[in-house]
């Protein structure tokens, strides 16, 4: 298959987990969403680096993969930590500084 | 190795047909997955699809000439990070219920609205660009993936790659210090232990259901030597239980102590005829009484 059809793939998934963030009300949930993003991201770098026949895009996505990988470790420690102070994994619940 | 190798050498090795079939089958079951990972209820189950979305894109990078990448998705991402939420669902998400309930009404038919927006804007704009086919591959002087790979994170990006050094450090720092849970007050030691056991009054156990209780039924009361039943025998679970069974033991111990009152009444009463008339006929009211119990 032509790199374009992986990009309008990764377009779809890129599409689904924005979907999904907007949608879900659990932390954890939105969180997922956010992983597929970067996924998506991941797939179309693949893809360019293959279209240009270099592997810059591929170091970029490994990048992401790192950064990813660090975000994850962080994101759920907040996750738990608002979950160990409010016993609620909601998005709606997480409205302490809104006043 | 042999496989990683022909697929690092040439980027995509297979013949167009089969990359044709393998894009497609993936394709399908990705985006299949993806949206059951939004639309579906249960945690567990959307970290599963996410895996499945995951592993998918890890044999379409080993298509595209990126094996080294593929086999960082299966490991970083499947084996580590999907772990890591897997492992987080089961701590809070199970029984936290995610209500169906929209807090901004329409909400769900506005990102549906958006997400098609922004699918058809970028579908048209990647559409207008021109995305050429695949190029040779030129990856590290035909080293491979993985040795022009390291040759470019070593060269190239090697500042990058040391700034990830910290990123990774504060990570593991981050988590350490939001996991931690700060002590608000100091241990009890034993000592305090005890001496709250005293202070509160009750130093023994509570009363077990036991010598003199007239049915040995976990939701039954202790009966104590004075003939009354306590309540602090039983436990507040089985209480609750039996009152939304619509049980009362409480009551079949009342019912069960007149009865007792009755029995014990009328033993006086033939007690007292008996000594009016016979005192030795007292061993064989005796076994009447046996009888009647």
């Amino acid at each position: 298959m032509s790199p374009a059809a992986y990009v309008f793939l990764a377009v779809i998934l890129f599409t689904i987990g924005g979907v999904g963030v907007l949608i879900r009300r659990n932390m954890i949930l939105v969180f997922m969403s956010v992983e597929l993003m970067l996924n998506a991201c991941n797939l179309a770098f693949v893809s360019f680096a293959r279209m240009h026949g270099n592997l810059d895009g591929q170091v970029v996505a490994f990048f992401v993969m790192v950064v990813a990988a660090a975000e994850v470790v962080v994101g759920l420690a907040i996750l738990m930590a608002i979950y160990r102070a409010r016993r609620s994994a909601s998005v709606d619940a997480a409205n302490l500084l809104k006043n | 190795m042999t496989t990683l190798h022909v697929l690092a050498n040439s980027g995509t090795n297979l013949d167009p047909i089969y990359g044709k079939v393998m894009f497609w089958i993936l394709a399908v079951l990705a985006v299949a997955a993806g949206l059951a990972m939004i639309l579906v209820r249960q945690a567990v189950h959307c970290a599963l699809m996410l895996a499945v979305v995951m592993l998918s894109l890890a044999v379409m990078y080993a298509m595209q000439g990126a094996p080294f990448l593929a086999m960082v998705q299966v490991i970083v991402y499947t084996g580590a990070v999907l772990m890591l939420f897997l492992f987080v669902v089961m701590l809070i998400g199970i029984t936290s219920a995610e209500s169906l309930k929209e807090t901004i009404s329409g909400q769900r038919l506005w990102a549906a609205l958006a997400g098609l927006g922004l699918v058809v804007l970028l579908v048209v704009s990647i559409g207008h660009a021109a995305i050429g086919s695949a190029a040779p591959q030129t990856d590290g002087n035909g080293a491979g993936n993985m040795t022009g790979l390291a040759q470019l994170i070593f060269t190239t990006y090697v500042y990058p790659f040391e700034v990830t050094s910290a990123l990774l450090i504060t990570a593991a720092l981050g988590a350490m210090v939001l996991a931690h849970r700060e002590r608000t007050s100091p241990k009890p030691t034993q000592r305090d232990v005890a001496r709250r056991k005293i202070e509160s009054g009750q130093v023994a156990p509570e009363p077990p259901p036991g010598v003199y209780a007239l049915h040995n039924a976990v939701d039954m009361p202790a009966m104590l030597p004075d003939g009354t039943t306590t309540n602090r025998s039983v436990s507040d679970a089985v209480v609750q239980r039996d009152v939304q069974l619509g049980r009362d033991p409480q009551g079949r111990v009342v019912a069960d102590i007149a009865e007792q009152d009755r029995i014990e009444a009328e033993r006086q009463l033939e007690r007292s005829a008996a000594g009016r008339t016979a005192p030795e006929l007292r061993p064989g009211a005796g076994t009447a009484e046996e009888e009647t119990q």
